[in-house]
């Protein structure tokens, strides 16, 4: 038995004669693929052709995964396209090799393998993964505005079949190691306690490999890949703009050309790739990567919550408890109303049996979210969450019954979307530990969390709310305690511009086109239908108190004859009961009314208000905004971020639409202080 | 312990038990079809308000017993189950117990033991049963046929099994029904009783008069608040459940009298109305032993003094009570008086009717449990004041823990000091417990 040790890797032969190298990146958590890493990876393979073990098995050092992808970090240094080429042949090379070795070899999987990982272990002759939770495989390039380079294109398709395989690389999703076994990525999922046996078996005995079903190899006939790739095209577009996003289409394309035909593959996917990665949507959506990262990574407080209680069992006080519970805590959540409980429930219920699917699991969670009509709970929280209905007195009369009674050291947080916090803050006997944790709605789709501070907030207790943020799962962004926080004052102005422009006669559907067009992922009056219009009034009506904001007159009409939205049937569309929740759409007809600025209309006070909220300091720089408005509003993902997006464009040109909209529109179009620094 | 003590003939408490507190929850009535809730989620309903509210830690519990009398298939030794979906540390063993219609009472004898002894310091101990979950279960022809079918390999073989299959074999065997037979004596429950109505000479009017009574007291309790020991469930279809569902406010005599005799047809008298309902529910408390009430600052219910099992004859399993409650009474040469209050599980009308006549009749005392006298009349205004099983229906296994509960609360309301609760068991046994206020 010998042992090698390199800088990134281990490599022991064991007496049967059989190669075990693991990957254990340098100071890493976690093996990410970079050019040092694949250079010593191609030396020892020099090696290993020379040595000719009986067989070679790949496997990660690490605890939690096997390979996570590409180190992204190198994605930003690639300067031109020659630069980029030259990195994905090199990858692309070393995988050729390990496929061409003239031993067995077998990759060991355990953990995530995603992205330049999978790709690799394409590359092998067998793959067993690890039958557990942990373990996710895919290809999550398309999510960078890339697609897969090292050959995940050439090989995946013609492992398991054009349909599973471009479904994965075009969805991105990652799926668990039975997933992944049954479309026949893996060949073996097995339990932790049999991985090594299983490996070893493999090579002493290779089983004999299936080959695919002939309708599955038909997909990658050249007279199928045509019909498909239409279908893929029309796919993909419902839900990514071509223009807007330009990876998923390459990635089509270059599948119908040269599917089947592993050279041109190969080469076809290290231009398209070259090409993609300088492109403004993937550094864009790179950039987003890394300012998600950066959210994720805020606080190093090692505040750590076992025990919530939530106050109020409304669909947000509800839905937050349910996801503290499906996150590992265990939770009470206390309203007046047995009935609400029940729907906490029920809600609850519904979201653990698609998030986990098996009863036992759900059971588990279930059994951690308990109804507490009578606040037992508050008395042994770590975190205590008021989510009742907005009203002052109504909140600081629950302030002073539960201060008293949490545990010293308990954060105690308010879910308000609308009052300032030293307002709130005023009744209590310590007014330095209350903090704002702002959800959005849905809780368990939206991941932005804003950390509301007010001026006299204790920092410790700043940092106990990020991390119980981050330990929830979800992106805290620190913004200060002023009217609409950070993104619903960012979005209302939106909003509201959306309703004038309905009540000018322009029809919703032309609304809500000229905002996905612009890159939204819903429209502006199909948002305010979701939220409900009751709120949106609400918020409105706060936000016009301190801003230059006029509330319309027909969301005011349509509240006051109860069309709240979809929850109600009805509100600027019509939901009827027959289609489940989703709206009347007639497609815009060209008799339409279509004012030319109407984009700019919506957008442009979106940006504006966003340069205000810089300027004012609701957030701490111009990335937290970005991040912040892009998590919390769906803004674009792919221009970066509103701020982003105003350095990238002609600033002088915005600004001069800005000056004529406010001539023509009123003040509402004032073009912030913070314009004219930019410009 | 090296030295050989001989056994006294007193039972007597090493160390004293204190029920600590205790939760239950609704009891739902059958409504013949599988419930909403399975035992242990019944178990779990009860156990997490409870725990919510104490100083401990779910991981402080030291033991944990349940009685249950037909656990789910996949809910072997629901004890178990219960204690580590509750949270409690995984070290810590959990038991469950089965002794009929008394699974409950057993499990919190079994508690007051192990704290007695010193082998716990608290203990969470109860019962539960979901009746409506009982299984449906193949006939053993069925079984043997299904057996031989498995390992039919070819046409022919499986030919010549399809051959052997009988209309007969799919007839399914009702658990429930079976359980609540008496396989010696080949009686059900309910001929059990009607063999005491014909022995005490207990006509139908009085059973349905002592069954509707049930009912006025449970609606008056639970008009008055009284059923605070109750906690809230929750399912997962957005419904809640706060209260007993089988109580008829609106019961009388002339409407019980129209139904039909089910046990002994056509002539028999108990009928489904003057029965205990069946039922889906669940009753657990917490008891410590002195240390653990100091330790943790604990508020005291009340304290287990004593316990009696007895046997009797299967046939008249009904009157359990008295064999049991007799010898407490004697050992602690108590009177009827000395009681204040009393819960004899109503598993029949007729048969707690039973109960009382016999503890009247100097025959029954002097034959049957060896008294001199008789024990005298007991008075029926402090006896299962706030309604029964036949009122809000009898789990089996939870039954014995929720008068025990129960009777404790009722103590407290009353400023009372002393309370007897005690069950009658299929298959010919007694069960009852002595309580004291503190």
């Amino acid at each position: 038995m010998t042992q090698k040790n390199y800088k990134h890797f281990q490599l022991e032969t064991d007496a049967d004669n059989i190669a075990w190298l693991s990957i254990d990146k340098a100071n890493a958590n976690a093996n990410t693929l970079n050019r040092e890493l694949v250079d010593e990876l191609d030396s020892i393979l020099d090696e290993l052709e020379t040595e000719r073990p009986r067989g070679l098995v790949i496997l990660s050092a690490k605890t939690g995964s096997f390979i996570v992808g590409a180190d992204i970090n190198e994605f930003t240094t690639i300067k031109n396209t020659e630069q980029a080429r030259e990195l994905i042949r090199r990858g692309q090379s070393v995988i050729n090799r390990i496929e061409g070795l003239r031993f067995t070899t077998v990759a060991l999987i355990h953990g995530h393998c995603l992205g330049g990982g999978l790709e690799l272990v394409l590359g092998c002759d067998y793959r067993i993964a690890e039958d557990g939770v942990k373990t996710r495989l895919g290809l999550p390039e398309v999510r960078l505005g890339i697609h897969p380079g090292f050959g995940g294109a050439a090989r995946l398709p013609q492992l398991i079949g054009a349909p599973a395989a471009m479904d994965l690389m075009l969805s991105g999703r990652a799926i668990s190691a039975r997933a992944a076994k049954r479309l026949g990525i893996i060949d073996f999922a097995v339990p932790d306690r049999q991985l090594k046996d299983a490996a070893r078996s493999v090579v002493q005995k290779p089983p004999h490999k299936k080959p695919l079903p002939f309708w599955k190899s038909a997909t990658n006939h050249g007279l199928v890949r045509p019909l498909l790739a239409k279908i893929l095209r029309k796919k993909v577009a419902a839900k990514a703009p071509k223009n807007h996003y330009p990876a998923p289409y390459a990635l089509i394309d270059l599948w119908a050309r040269h599917g089947g035909n592993k050279q041109a593959m190969l080469q076809g996917e290290e231009l398209s790739v070259a090409k993609l990665v300088l492109g403004d949507t993937a550094q864009n959506l790179i950039r987003v990567f890394f300012l998600q990262e950066k959210l994720k990574s805020l606080t190093k407080n090692p505040f750590k919550a076992k025990r919530v209680h939530i106050i109020g069992g409304g669909v947000m006080g509800g839905d937050i408890a349910a996801w503290c519970a499906l996150r590992g805590m265990q939770v009470t959540v206390q309203d007046r109303q047995e009935a609400t409980l029940a729907k906490v429930i029920q809600r609850a219920a519904k979201l653990y049996k698609k998030k986990l699917k098996k009863p036992r699991l759900v059971e588990e969670v279930l059994d951690r979210l308990t109804p507490d009509k009578d606040g037992l709970g508050i008395a042994q929280a770590d975190v205590v969450i008021e989510a009742i209905f907005e009203n002052i007195e109504a909140k600081q009369n629950l302030y002073r019954e539960v201060e008293p009674q949490m545990k010293p050291g308990a954060l105690l947080a308010t879910n308000t979307s609308s009052i300032p916090l030293d307002v709130l803050s005023d009744c209590l006997s310590d007014p330095a530990r209350l903090v704002g944790i702002h959800f959005f709605n849905p809780v368990a789709m939206m991941q932005l969390v804003e950390i509301v501070s007010a001026k006299n907030t204790d920092p410790e207790v700043i940092a106990k709310a990020t991390a119980f943020t981050r330990q929830i799962d979800r992106l805290p962004l620190p913004v200060t305690s002023t009217p609409g926080f950070l993104v619903n004052r960012v979005l209302m102005p939106y909003l509201l511009e959306a309703v004038v422009l309905e009540s000018e006669g322009v029809s919703p559907q032309v609304i809500d086109k000229a905002a996905l067009d612009f890159g939204m992922p819903m429209g502006p009056i199909a948002l305010a239908d979701t939220v409900g219009l009751d709120i949106c009034l609400a918020v409105a009506e706060t936000l016009s108190q301190s801003m230059n904001v006029d509330v319309p007159d027909r969301l005011r009409n349509l509240v006051e004859n109860g069309k709240l939205g979809k929850k109600s049937g009805q509100g600027f569309y019509r939901y009827p009961a027959k289609k489940k929740g989703k709206p009347e759409i007639e497609k815009p007809g060209k008799g339409d009314y279509f004012p030319p600025d109407i984009q700019d209309r919506l957008m442009l006070r979106m940006l504006n208000e966003a340069q205000a909220c810089l300027r004012e300091g609701v957030v701490s720089d111009k990335d937290m905004l970005d991040v912040g408005i892009i998590f919390g509003t769906g803004f674009a993902p792919f221009l970066g971020g509103p701020l982003h997006y105003i350095e990238s464009q002609n600033t002088e040109a915005l600004l001069e639409k800005m000056r004529h909209m406010h001539e023509s529109h009123g003040e509402r179009f004032t073009p912030d202080a913070s314009w004219t620094s930019v410009a | 312990m090296s030295e050989k003590k001989r056994p006294g003939p007193v039972k007597k408490m090493i160390r004293p038990v204190y029920v600590v507190d205790g939760a239950r929850t609704p009891f739902l009535k059958a409504r013949g079809k599988p419930g909403m809730f399975n035992a242990a989620n019944l178990a779990m309903g009860a156990g997490r308000p409870l725990m919510a509210r104490q100083a401990f830690e779910p991981g402080d519990i030291d033991e944990v017993i349940m009685g249950c009398v037909m656990p789910g298939p996949d809910e072997a030794n629901i004890a178990r189950l219960l204690a580590l979906r509750l949270g409690c540390d995984k070290h810590t063993p959990a038991w469950t117990v089965q002794r009929n219609c008394a699974s409950g009472m057993q499990a919190l004898d079994c508690a007051t033991q192990s704290i007695a002894y010193g082998h716990a310091n608290l203990v969470l101990a109860g019962g539960v049963e979901s009746m409506s979950h009982a299984p449906v279960l193949l006939a053993e022809k069925m079984v043997a046929w299904l057996g031989g079918w498995a390992r039919a390999r070819t046409t022919g073989a499986k030919l010549q099994a399809l051959r052997q299959l009988r209309p007969a074999y799919f007839k399914p065997i009702i658990a429930l029904l079976r359980g609540l037979s008496d396989p010696l004596v080949g009686l059900s429950m309910g001929q059990t009783a009607e063999i005491l109505a014909h022995r005490f000479d207990i006509s139908r009017k009085k059973m349905d008069a002592y069954a509707v009574r049930s009912h006025q007291r449970l609606t008056a309790a639970q008009e008055a608040g009284h059923m605070d020991e109750i906690e809230t469930l929750y399912d997962t279809r957005g419904h809640f459940y706060d209260a007993d569902d089988g109580v008829r406010a609106d019961s009388s005599v002339e409407k019980l009298g129209t139904l039909k005799p089910v046990f002994d047809r056509p002539f028999g008298k108990v009928t489904a109305g003057n029965s205990a309902q069946v039922t889906d529910g669940a009753a657990l408390l917490l008891l410590a032993s002195e240390n653990a009430v100091n330790k943790w600052d604990l508020p005291v219910l009340g304290r287990i003094v004593d316990s009696e099992w007895a046997g009797l004859d299967p046939a008249q399993m009904g009157l359990g009570p008295v064999h049991a409650m007799t010898p407490i009474m004697k050992r602690h040469k108590f009177t009827l008086d000395d009681i204040d209050y009393w819960e004899i599980n109503e598993a029949f009308a007729t048969q707690v009717q039973a109960c009382l006549a016999a503890w009247n009749e100097p025959k029954y005392c002097r034959e049957e449990l060896h008294m001199r006298g008789v024990m005298g009349e007991l008075d029926e205004s402090r006896l299962n004041v706030d309604g029964g099983g036949v009122s809000l229906g009898h789990p089996v296994g939870a039954s014995g823990a929720r008068i025990v509960l129960h009777l404790l609360q009722v103590l407290e309301r009353n400023k009372a000091q002393r309370g007897m609760a005690s069950l009658c068991i299929g298959g010919g046994q007694g069960g009852a417990m002595l309580l004291e206020r503190v």
